[in-house]
């Protein structure tokens, strides 16, 4: 198994090595290359920050040396300076905004899980059964609902008219009053609409991949065997069926995580919470260049994370990789 | 016979598909006593497996719908029972062994896991000591190395290796009847030969009664008591192996037997049997063997020669040919030899 | 053709008797004549600012109610429908012809080609989309033209991954074996062998994408990046529903009914598709 994880290590080098061969096209790709077109648009691009930016990309060396300093640059996590007023590095910015945004993908992920998992594999189980027919037309609209709108809603219910939810923000004003138990209530009571509603979207394409998953493995042979064995229905798709079909999930749950990083940038935004998508959303509309290419980097550098660590998931899940 | 284990009777059974009902059983019937090996014997298709996974209530229904018949073991009907009582049946009393043996134990749990279940689900023993079963069984099949082979996977074991797992996991409760699905087709000839006697001794020892099913006479030539040969969701004989062997009475079985090799040496071409089977799907009235039977052809062709005035086959075009008895214990379904050697119908 | 499953008449038969593709299609329809005749389906001007009526609920002059700025919440939605539609049309034209491309060299050539195109296609994978698309957003000025061209330039590589593994197979198959053997040259195989296989899934990619685009397009345009006011696109008529949220609920309504249902249609259609070339996957 070792040898199959340091595969996929080897194997993520030049893949990273293409990210950022393609984040840092895409700023000479920009008219007038990254301070050029950029900055005439971003009216807080001060004289001084321009000089910086010439600076920090070498703008007077050839193209392959400029790539070479990035690489370097990248690879210790430094970004440059943020053209905003604070002019703070980069790098800090995104490290302090960084745990809400996981927290909040990371219980959704667990909310995707918990949920999708039952009914994939109930309606698998139960194919064509009312609640197999219920479930598959709650998938296709999960599939259609624009997830921002269906925010929108909730907070129209529950936030305006019902009062229940506070609508934006992470904490009441009166946070720092509170006890510790009263400040972890606080934050679950902002945090329970952005977290259900991101993990929202991942629910009917997973649900959907669980029956898939579980349909097919139903039909293997060795289920035969288990049921010919004269064990219980519960025990053939409890310990035999679900055991395979959900090694495949363990791969998709990775493959979610750029989702849910694009997801976080809308409800975020909606949800006015100081994460990690609000950053980016407010890097670019205030044309903040090294900002985004420092958070666009860092997202992919997550998400390829995130497959490395479905992979070794996968690994220890699948004993014909484990002991393989 | 005087006693019987398993007795089906008139089982026809067919599968819904979105172009309508397909039958895939036309009313079979055969009997195992206690202890006896019965060989199914026919082509790809010709229902020997449904009739199996029947017998164990294993086919999904729907699809799959039984329209009539019963499957009587010792003395009750298999098909009336609740399901939580067939699961005691399964693995206890019956059990079964798969054709691929590749693919029928699961890939992430260990072959002792596998085997232990069949303890702990009967409610036989305690974890522990289904564990420590488990790899006796494992030795009685002769795995080598079974305290630790048990903690390995399939994936890690050979072909022959993990049918002697399936073997042991299907034989540990000691079953009256074993249903074998091919249990050496998709092995190499040599390990083929390991798990057959294998079989041949463990049958010895545990005194079970055995349905071998297979496609391969020579299998059953050596292995079964009876052999029953199905063509087309029918059996179309059945018959002490011996005497079936010696005096193969339906066309189909006369063409099987001639089509082994060995049988008629200097002859440089195996005769093999003319036409197709038919389509289960769009089966005509009639025998089903006729469009590929010797004597159907042949009186079809005198006929229309003019050399006799009337078809004397007709009958065969028409109705399907029960199964007639002739000498003891040995049946067949065929108008022309009923005709020609006479017998009583069953 | 050769057993693998086409496009023919066949097909069409499935795929009209599936009654939710059926209605997918008949919604698409509709959204279609909509966008083409958009005064058949609201006599209001979508631009036209009313400051007496602001914020007006639903009522019989303005069956949708009005906006912040007066306007008819029917017209804007009516008029959006062409912008939302476009968007994800031409969107899905681009990933398709580049992941068609794509797809077609990695699986037809092979060896080095393949290997490079398909790291490519791993790399791009890795940045969430999302982000990838605000970052160009941030380069160039949000336009409509911009938005269609981003959404297509990093939605490709599914379709390459599809039109590979597709071209693989197919290649592997008898009949191009004998059209090679015959002589054909590779853009002739291509041509008359790989490309007619492929266009079964990629109809219910490009269907599916289409719906994809325009969600897409409406959570730019809602975020303020996308299409520009004051033209109508369905996701900037919510964001005028996010900014008045306690005031009025048919402006976050409505737009995000014409969204929901026109997505449904495409992926019922989409999925119908997919049944209909191959009944085998059926209700998988």
């Amino acid at each position: 198994m070792l040898r199959y994880i340091v595969r996929r290590l080897v194997g993520a080098v030049p893949i990273l090595v293409g990210i950022s061969l393609i984040s840092f096209l895409m700023m000479h790709m920009a008219p007038g290359g990254p301070i050029g077109a950029g900055t005439d648009l971003n009216p807080k691009a001060t004289a001084e920050s321009r000089a910086r930016l010439k600076a920090y990309y070498g703008l007077d060396q050839p193209l392959h040396i400029q790539y070479g300093r990035w690489l370097v640059r990248m690879s210790t996590l430094d970004f440059g300076d943020s053209f905003s007023p604070d002019g703070r590095p980069v790098a800090e910015k995104i490290k302090e905004r960084i745990p809400i945004t996981l927290t909040i993908n990371v219980l959704s992920m667990g909310l995707i899980f918990l949920v999708a998992i039952p009914v994939g594999v109930y309606s698998a189980v139960r194919k064509g059964s009312l609640f197999d027919r219920i479930s598959t037309v709650a998938v296709f609209t999960g599939f259609a609902i624009p997830t921002f709108w269906l925010a929108l809603l909730l907070m129209i219910l529950f936030g305006v008219k019902l009062g229940w939810l506070p609508i934006s923000g992470i904490s009441s004003l009166d946070y720092g009053s509170l006890g510790p138990l009263g400040k972890l209530a606080d934050r679950a009571h902002h945090l329970l609409l952005p977290v259900l509603l991101l993990g929202f979207g991942g629910l009917a394409g997973m649900s959907r991949y669980t029956r898939a998953n579980m349909l097919e493995v139903i039909r293997q042979d060795y289920v035969a065997t288990a049921r010919a064995k004269g064990l219980p229905e519960g025990t053939v798709v409890f310990r035999h069926a679900m055991r395979n079909a959900l090694l495949p999930v363990i791969t998709i749950l990775g493959l979610s995580v750029p989702e849910l990083l694009g997801g976080s940038v809308i409800f975020e935004t909606i949800f006015a919470i100081p994460g990690l998508g609000q950053l980016f959303y407010q890097g670019v509309m205030s044309r903040d260049y090294p900002l985004i290419m420092g958070i666009l980097t860092i997202g992919a550098f997550l998400t390829l994370l995130g497959n490395l660590l479905a992979d070794v998931g996968y690994a220890l899940a699948d004993p014909r990789i484990r002991q393989g | 016979m005087a006693e019987t284990l398993l007795d089906v009777r008139g089982l026809r059974l067919s599968f819904a598909t979105e172009k309508g009902s397909v039958r895939a059983l036309f009313g079979v019937s055969f009997s195992v006593a206690p202890g006896e090996t019965v060989g199914l014997v026919g082509e790809s298709g010709c229902g020997k497996t449904v009739t199996a996974l029947a017998v164990l209530r294993l086919l999904q229904s729907p699809p799959a719908i039984v329209e009539s018949g019963e499957i009587v073991f010792r003395g009750e009907d298999l098909l009336a029972l609740p399901e939580k009582r067939m699961c005691g049946v399964r693995g206890k009393s019956i059990s079964m062994i798969f054709q691929e043996p590749m693919s029928s134990l699961n890939p992430v749990l260990t072959v002792g896991e596998q085997v232990a279940e069949v303890f702990t689900a009967h409610n036989v023993c305690g974890k522990r000591e289904a564990a420590e079963r488990a790899v006796e069984w494992l030795r009685k099949v002769h795995m080598p190395d079974p305290s630790l082979r048990a903690r390995e996977y399939p994936h890690q074991m050979s072909g022959g290796m993990r049918q002697r797992a399936m073997i042991a996991m299907a034989l540990a409760l000691t079953p009256s009847l074993l249903i074998a699905d091919e249990p050496s087709t998709a092995l190499d000839v040599t390990i083929q030969a390991q798990i057959l006697s294998l079989l041949r001794e463990l049958r010895e020892r545990e005194r079970m009664a055995v349905l071998l099913i297979t496609h391969d006479l020579g299998v059953v030539h050596d292995f079964a008591d009876r052999t029953a040969i199905m063509y087309l969701g029918r059996i179309v004989e059945i018959a002490p192996t011996r005497e079936l062997f010696a005096d193969p009475i339906h066309p189909y079985t006369q063409g099987l037997l001639a089509s082994l090799p060995g049988k008629r040496t200097g002859e440089k071409r195996l005769p093999s049997i003319p036409g197709t089977v038919p389509d289960l799907s769009n089966v005509p009235p009639g025998c089903p063997f006729a469009d590929r039977c010797p004597f159907r052809r042949e009186a079809l062709s005198r006929f229309l020669a003019r050399e006799v005035p009337a078809d004397p086959l007709a009958v065969c075009d028409r109705e399907d040919p029960p199964l007639y008895e002739y000498s003891g214990g040995h049946f067949a379904a065929c108008h022309h030899q009923r005709t020609v050697r006479g017998g009583g119908a069953r | 053709m050769n057993g693998t499953p086409g496009i023919g008449w066949d097909f069409a038969r499935r795929l009209l008797r599936n009654r939710l593709a059926a209605a997918g299609g008949a919604v698409i329809l509709f959204f279609f004549l909509v966008s083409a005749l958009p005064g058949l389906f609201s006599t209001h001007e979508p631009n036209r600012i009313d400051i007496v009526n602001i914020l007006r609920p639903p009522s019989g002059a303005h069956p949708l109610g009005t906006d912040d700025l007066g306007r008819d919440v029917l017209a804007r939605v009516v008029h959006g429908a062409r912008i939302s539609l476009s968007v994800g049309f031409v969107a899905v034209g681009i990933a398709i012809a580049i992941g068609l491309i794509v797809g077609l060299l990695a699986g037809f050539y092979g060896g080095w080609a393949d290997a490079v195109l398909m790291r490519l296609v791993d790399m791009m994978l890795c940045f969430p989309t999302f982000f990838l698309i605000l970052s160009v957003i941030a380069f160039l000025e949000p336009s409509i033209w911009n938005i269609m061209t981003v959404i297509g330039l990093t939605g490709w590589m599914g379709v390459a991954r599809l039109v590979r593994a597709e071209t693989l197979s197919i290649k592997e198959r008898d009949f191009v074996a004998a059209a090679r053997a015959q002589g054909a040259g590779s853009a002739r195989i291509i041509f008359r062998h790989v490309l007619p296989n492929t266009l079964a899934p990629i109809l219910v990619a490009a269907t599916l994408g289409v719906a994809g685009a325009i969600l897409t397009e409406s959570a730019l345009s809602f975020l303020g990046i996308g299409v520009q006011p004051p033209t109508p696109s369905w996701g900037n008529i919510l964001t005028a529903g996010k900014d008045n949220i306690e005031y009025a609920w048919w402006l976050s309504l409505f737009p995000g009914l014409a969204i929901l249902v026109t997505v449904l249609g495409y992926n019922l259609l989409g999925e119908g598709i997919r049944d209909a070339a191959d009944p085998r996957l059926k209700g998988r």
